[in-house]
């Protein structure tokens, strides 16, 4: 039976190279994905783009494509990425450019769009939002973005007319790897029992790290050796839709039936409704068995997709500031509490405009609210504050009020740090899929 | 004895919902998850994070349960005051729920 490799190349858009350049080099591969998108990623790239025409894909793209050219000249190798982000033809140019400098020849770059409906959101108003059921017309913010999640045939078309490498802007991230696959073992799109398989086989790999050994070790419990070397996971998939996960030998991480449980389950809901927009796929009866050669996945299945996208829509939701003073010793928890009180009564004073506020002791309740008892001996503890705002002048108060607690506070405070992000929210809405029509460019470096 | 030594689990989010893993290290022990670790359990254990509409599923070749927490993570990733705005700490603190041993 016809079997191919895939690679996963990163899991996010700040992830390492040279897990990725390791597999090009070693693993023998046919192809290595790169999901390097996240849901508001593409909110900021889209700002980008708009201040610069040339920029707005990954801001590792140039980065990673010098490293990632050599290996594929050496070892020839697909890529297929989501990095072109808000801008997948300046990504394009870009990689030919480099694709041109480093001596590749003979080399067809695909590049897909049309996730991007920016321009018609307007159309959707009355579409309800995930997040809180109402109607998008209610949001009452700047829309910076609206994209669609794509499936994988526009991916599946570039390979058929011999793309050696695609890149994409906003496609599911599972459909990264399920386009290998389709193409490779001509599937069908009706065909949902095997899309699902390949939904599973993009699901594991799509966080890279996730599955051999990253998020992870547990001293003790679940150890994990080498994470400073953590190797990334590769598959050999059959035609029918079996996979075996493995990692490369001499490289850190784990790759076992636990890693690849956690990861089966890892952001999904009902495991029988896994939504993409290729396939509704079903996880409930998938078997993980450790063999010889690595760890074998089995029995994901699938039915007809929904005909419906998700579209992710980027706005703008004003700032948070966050900033965080220490104290240490004696009575450092009531000083804590002294250092947040005074911030809290300071904004009051000022009427500084503030939508939220939160008081917050790190090492004592910063991460579960209390859910876990606090220490008995707290013999150090972090003041935070962080606070929502709509103004960057109101974001800059509470900053100064921050700063003043070292010359204005309790005694013995120190290592304060302040940060204010302006944000980039998401709203959730679904579009029918005839709504985009998704587009393939080629550009051949000869 | 607490979940950790049993068993482990990992942390997902999707806006404001955290979707937290349970998995045994041994099979034998899935029965008993499944008696003390409910949906009522769950919601009263993180009642305090603001948890609502608790659903737990089940896999059924592999001995796991899925929890989904709906409202668990101060408004969702882009929206939160929280330190750890995915939650990605939550399955730790799952871990340290105590159960009977029979």
């Amino acid at each position: 039976m016809k079997k191919i490799r895939i690679g996963s190349g990163a899991g996010y858009a700040d992830d390492r190279i040279e897990p990725a350049i390791d597999l090009i080099n070693r693993g023998n591969l046919d192809y290595i994905g790169f999901e390097c998108l996240a849901e508001r990623t593409i909110a900021i790239a889209q700002n980008q783009k708009q201040a610069d025409p040339t920029k707005g894909y990954n801001d590792l793209l140039e980065y990673r494509f010098s490293k990632i050219l050599p290996a594929i000249k050496a070892h020839p190798t697909k890529v297929i990425t989501n990095m072109g982000a808000a801008n997948p033809q300046a990504a394009t140019a870009k990689v030919v450019e480099m694709a041109q400098k480093a001596g590749l020849s003979h080399l067809k770059v695909a590049t897909v769009t049309g996730d991007d409906v920016t321009h018609k959101i307007s159309q959707f108003g009355q579409q309800p939002m995930m997040e809180n059921h109402q109607a998008l017309s209610t949001l009452n913010r700047h829309v910076i973005s609206a994209n669609a999640y794509l499936g994988a045939q526009p991916i599946v078309e570039a390979l058929d007319q011999g793309a050696d490498i695609v890149i994409t802007g906003r496609v599911a991230d599972p459909s990264l790897f399920i386009a290998p696959l389709v193409h490779e073992f001509g599937w069908s799109f009706e065909d949902y029992d095997k899309l699902g398989k390949g939904t599973l086989l993009g699901h594991l790999l799509e966080c890279a790290g996730q599955v051999s050994g990253g998020y992870f070790a547990d001293p003790g419990y679940k150890d994990v050796d080498n994470l400073w070397e953590l190797g990334f996971p590769y598959a050999d998939v059959q035609a029918d839709g079996d996979i075996v996960l493995h990692k490369l030998p001499n490289t850190g991480g784990l790759l076992n039936e636990d890693t690849v449980k956690e990861q089966l389950i890892y952001e999904i809901q009902d495991p029988t409704k896994y939504y993409t927009p290729d396939v509704v796929a079903d996880f409930s009866n998938v078997e993980v068995h450790a063999v010889t050669s690595g760890i074998h996945v089995s029995g994901a299945t699938g039915t007809a997709k929904t005909k419906k996208l998700k579209v992710s829509v980027g706005y703008e939701d004003g700032y948070i500031t966050e900033g965080g003073i220490n104290y240490g010793g004696h009575n450092a928890f009531n000083k804590a509490k002294l250092a947040n009180e005074i911030v809290q009564k300071r904004l009051e004073l000022l009427k500084i405009p503030v939508d939220a506020f939160q008081a917050d002791y790190i090492g004592v309740d910063s991460l579960y609210h209390g859910v876990l008892p606090a220490p008995a001996q707290i013999s150090e503890v972090r003041a935070r504050i962080a606070a929502r705002t709509s103004t960057a002048a109101a974001a800059h108060e509470i900053v100064r009020e921050g700063k003043s607690l070292y010359t204005n506070g309790p005694s013995a405070g120190g290592g304060v740090r302040t940060i204010t992000q302006k944000i980039v929210a998401i709203a959730s809405i679904t579009i029918p899929e005839d709504e985009t029509q998704p587009q393939i460019n080629y550009t051949e470096v000869n | 004895m607490k979940l950790y030594d049993i068993a482990h689990s990992r942390t997902g989010d999707k806006g404001n919902t955290s979707t937290i893993s349970l998995i045994p290290y041994r099979a034998e022990d899935f029965a008993l998850i499944k008696k003390y670790v409910t949906e009522d359990s769950v919601t009263k254990w993180f009642q305090k994070l603001g948890a609502i509409n608790v659903t737990r599923y089940e896999f059924h070749k592999v001995p796991a349960l899925n929890f989904v927490i709906e409202n668990a993570l101060g408004g969702g990733v882009t929206h939160s005051l929280n330190i750890d705005r995915h939650g990605k700490s939550y399955s730790s603190a799952l871990l340290e729920m105590t159960i009977p041993d029979k």
